[in-house]
């Protein structure tokens, strides 16, 4: 991993992003310089100053604060949602390609072809629009779209993996299913795992944006960078700092989970290295 | 070829029949009771009881389905529930405007990404190559809602050349077909470099280059063709998404197409219309990528023997 940094600079910053992020979101209520709930009417709209850095929003509300604990809330969606979906569509996936049969067939057309049938963005719309709004059924809604992509990575993996020797060794020596699964199986395909976890963050953290943006997010007053966009939105001409800090925060964090992402996809794949 | 496309075309049909189940169950998944969350907090039992037996949720559940799955048939996808009009004409009146823009994301898209894409592939490994390379990562990472609004400020706002919103003559449509269509161009421009990467390797390629044709020529008559196969797969596949990006879009832009229905079905909680959108992008969606098939199939008839 440390060659990987040394050699790839895209790669370096978008660890040292993710690294600063992390600090960010779990230390976000000591860092603050304000209170980001706390309004503040005659300072409305004002831009940035030295007081107030990234200015204020139409309450009044400092939005460096408000920034600095969105990142703790887009960083707490994305790590979960990698989380359930990675555990559940693995584990999903993994034992359907490794036992095969009726449970492959049921696993591939039933969980990952409906799935995957509707666009995730729109899986996830659909989803939060009718489960309501609020933070666990966010979660949730955001899980259940990302499990199809591991589902099906997983059982490609595993669907090769089991076939090598070692595996072959294992039966051999008498191993028993899930040990040979667990133990043998399942630590040889967490490479390209780590690579759409990185991924899949970056997606998580944008479609939580979106579904925020469009008001299926996170409720107000806690502050989601996509709720903020869309609060900034009817200030475009009286306030674009509104706009403009939010989406600087956004696609920094998404671009250096890319880059992460990315630079782990070439480095564990050197074949893409050479194209 | 009519085989081909058969076998595909009956190999959709699961795929819609899933797609139009989880579309019904989806109004079965509200927590608590959908229709006293149609009418909002309050509202008066005798009420509820009237919209449910109107939306006919009062009925065993599988003799709802049956009578979705018959509407459907006749292209009845109910009516909407705060104005009361049928959601097909809704939808319809909608979604041209949907398909001008997506139209448009993607001419947008090809017209940023083939040139940046050949360019990135031919100057492999220089700096210009790492730009187009970083440009396309930030493309990928800037979500429409941001990418609009920052391009509002810009074009709208500071320079004053095009308008804020709404739909209109051709320049209405540059704004949002950009935003729609710049995470497109980012996802195309990879495709082709990598496409064209492996293309110029090979020896037509070098027979093209010792007959002594110009470079030009070459890259674009010789390389470029060949090297579109599978970007038309990405782009297809792509162009169904791009229905659903355009949720997001419609919304920054004011425009008046199926994704701002969808929007403001979500915020009326208007179920049945809601239902209508979802099942009409999904359907496009596997429309699109069913159409994908059958263009590749004929562009590369490979593809029909395998």
């Amino acid at each position: 991993m440390s060659s990987l940094l040394r050699r790839n600079k895209l790669a370096a910053f978008g660890f040292i992003v993710i690294c600063s992020l992390t600090f960010v979101a779990l230390f976000a209520p000591w860092i603050m310089p304000y209170d980001p709930s706390v309004q503040d009417l005659a300072s409305r709209l004002l831009g940035p100053s030295w007081d107030h850095p990234f200015g204020n929003d139409e309450l009044g509300r400092d939005i460096l604060s408000r920034v600095l604990l969105g990142a703790r809330i887009s960083m707490r969606v994305g790590a979960m949602v990698v989380l359930l979906s990675g555990i559940f569509g693995v584990l999903i996936g993994g034992i359907a390609g490794y036992v095969g049969g009726r449970i492959d067939t049921f696993v591939t057309v039933v969980v990952v072809n409906s799935l995957m049938a509707f666009p995730g963005v729109l899986l996830a719309i659909a989803l939060v629009a009718f489960l309501g709004p609020g933070i666990d059924r966010l979660i949730f809604a955001l899980s259940v779209v990302g499990l199809a992509g591991y589902a099906r990575l997983a059982r490609g993996q595993v669907l090769k993996v089991k076939t090598l020797e070692f595996v072959e060794a294992a039966i051999a020596l008498g191993a028993s299913g899930p040990r040979i699964f667990f133990l043998h199986v399942l630590p040889s395909i967490i490479q390209p795992i780590l690579v759409q976890v990185s991924i899949g963050m970056a997606a998580a953290i944008m479609f939580e944006a979106s579904l925020s943006f469009l008001g299926l997010g996170i409720a107000p007053p806690a502050p989601s960078w996509g709720a903020m966009l869309n609060d900034g939105r009817g200030h475009l001409f009286d306030a674009p700092h509104m706009v403009v800090f939010p989406s600087v925060a956004l696609v920094l964090t998404v671009l250096s989970f890319n880059f992460l992402g990315d630079a782990l996809r070439d480095w564990l794949d050197p074949k893409s290295l050479k194209s | 070829m009519a085989a081909f496309l058969l076998r595909r075309l009956v190999l959709t049909i699961p795929v819609v029949w899933i797609v139009v189940t989880l579309v019904f169950a989806l109004i079965h998944i509200v927590p608590g009771d959908p229709v006293a969350q149609m009418l909002g907090e309050g509202a008066p039992q005798p009420e509820i009881q009237k919209l449910r037996h109107e939306l006919g949720l009062d009925l065993p559940l599988l003799e709802q389905y049956r009578i979705y799955l018959l509407g459907l048939l006749r292209g009845d996808l109910g009516t909407s529930f705060r104005n009361q009009e049928s959601v097909l004409r809704a939808i319809a009146t909608r979604y041209p405007a949907t398909i001008q823009l997506a139209a448009a994301a993607i001419l947008v898209s090809l017209i940023l990404s083939i040139p940046a894409g050949v360019v990135s592939a031919v100057k492999r490994g220089t700096v210009l190559d790492s730009a187009i390379g970083v440009f396309s990562l930030l493309g990928l990472s800037l979500p429409n809602f941001a990418l609009g609004p920052l391009l509002i400020l810009l074009f709208s706002i500071f320079l004053g050349v095009l308008p804020v919103s709404g739909r209109g003559g051709l320049a209405h449509l540059i704004l949002p077909a950009i935003t729609l269509g710049g995470g497109l161009a980012a996802i195309t421009t990879r495709m082709v470099r990598s496409s064209m990467l492996e293309e110029i390797q090979q020896d037509y390629i070098r027979t093209a280059r010792a007959k002594g044709l110009p470079e030009r020529v070459v890259l674009f008559r010789h390389a470029l063709r060949n090297g579109m196969l599978p970007v038309v797969t990405i782009l297809g596949l792509q162009a169904g998404a791009l229905l659903a990006g355009a949720i997001i879009t419609e919304s920054v832009f004011a425009w008046p197409g199926l994704g701002r229905l969808t929007v403001q079905a979500i915020n009326a909680r208007d179920y049945p219309l809601l239902q209508g959108c979802i099942l009409t992008i999904s359907l496009s969606y596997i429309l699109v990528n069913l159409l994908t098939d059958a263009i590749y199939s004929v562009v590369d008839p490979r593809i029909r023997y395998e």
